[in-house]
């Protein structure tokens, strides 16, 4: 009798682990915010000129493409250079809103997401 | 000193043929990055077979291990993709622990960094942008398109912003391998270089030998870090090609 306690049973114990893990998911949504701040920085830096100049090389690189195709050098190659600066723009501009990395305005999934707060 | 001995800080990136192999007049020879890939592959199965091989109720530390990145991969599918994600657990968590792996082995002396190799990371990148791209089109069929327009805007803005979010898309295999390409490059190249400073300087090479130290912790953290960018951004893009907006 007096041995029941300290042997629950597996069902207990799951139902204990599950509250834990519940408990430890909150606390780490409540600091992910302050968590990241300082060694993020550089890292942050990093990702937004990614984002940037990989939209701007995909652009410059279609535009060198079609010129070649359609013969229509150096025009398209400067209009794509133009779009694919925007496009770089919108790549910082979702990764800095908390829409992700995703294209379209996904905010939808965003507000499940925790760690990137959706600006509707 | 570090110089007439030939050592450039780039010279751990350079590939050797192993065994040459020649196919029709295309080189597929057995190279460093190759066995370095073959022991990522080893290294993960030996991990994850041999951790669960009693499988107890009460794990040992091994199986704790397997456990953590086993959990770790699950949880970040279920945060970011739900329950649909589930599908997809093995792709990812093949993906995740063959980056891991990579960026962890080239931390060893004297190894050879796969990843830090943008053929390597670029096929990954092409590979997953390929196939998430099928997945959008084998789930939503043509209107997988309306994912290039975002709903609300004016049908006069289409024309532009079509093609800026066609480019946008491009854009993602590309940040995603120069991305991890770029860190792993630029932390190894970073320590070589601190490290050719230690012997130049003599007495005062204790310095650039701390720093060294510190890099190097480092560079542990960005391998682990970059592996799991890398899982984290295939499974947002596996989450919108099923979800789109």
């Amino acid at each position: 009798m007096s041995e029941e306690p300290p042997t629950p049973s597996l069902k207990e114990l799951d139902a204990k682990l599950k509250a834990a893990r519940d408990h430890r998911h909150a606390n780490d949504l409540k600091n992910s915010g302050s968590e990241t701040g300082a060694n993020n920085g550089l890292a942050l830096a990093l990702k937004i000129g990614v984002e940037f100049v990989s939209a701007v090389g995909v652009g410059v690189g279609i535009g060198l493409l079609l010129d070649y195709w359609l013969e229509t050098k150096p025009w398209l190659m400067v209009v794509f250079f133009l779009l694919g600066s925007a496009a770089g723009f919108l790549n910082i501009f979702r990764t800095m809103s908390g829409y992700g990395y995703a294209a379209g305005y996904s905010a939808k999934s965003a507000d499940e997401k925790p760690d990137r707060k959706g600006n509707e | 000193m570090a110089a007439e001995g030939g050592h450039s800080p780039l010279e751990q990136f350079v590939i050797k043929r192993i065994v040459p192999v020649d196919i029709g007049g295309v080189d597929v020879s057995f190279t460093n990055s190759a066995l370095f890939m073959c022991i990522a592959v080893v290294v993960a199965s030996t991990f994850l077979v041999l951790g669960m091989r009693r499988s107890a109720i009460v794990p040992g530390r091994w199986q704790v291990a397997v456990e953590l990145s086993y959990e770790f991969i699950a949880n970040l599918l279920k945060d970011t993709v739900g329950q649909e994600g589930r599908r997809y657990f093995p792709i990812i968590f093949t993906l995740f622990m063959f980056v891991l792996l990579g960026n962890l082995l080239g931390m060893v002396p004297y190894s050879f960094t796969f990843t830090s190799h943008i053929a390597v990371t670029f096929a990954m990148a092409f590979a997953i942008f390929i196939g998430v791209t099928v997945l959008g089109f084998v789930r939503h069929g043509m209107h997988f398109f309306t994912f290039f327009a975002p709903p609300g805007t004016p049908v006069v803005m289409l024309p532009l912003l079509v093609p800026i979010e066609i480019i946008s898309y491009l854009s993602r295999p590309i940040s995603l391998s120069v991305r991890l390409f770029a860190n792993m490059l630029a932390g190894h190249t970073l320590i070589k270089v601190i490290a050719g400073f230690i012997a130049v300087l003599g007495v005062a090479g204790v310095l650039p030998l701390a720093l060294v130290v510190a890099l190097t912790g480092l560079e542990i953290l960005i391998a682990f870090l970059q592996a799991y960018v890398f899982a984290i951004l295939t499974c947002l893009y596996i989450n919108d090609a099923i979800h789109l907006h």
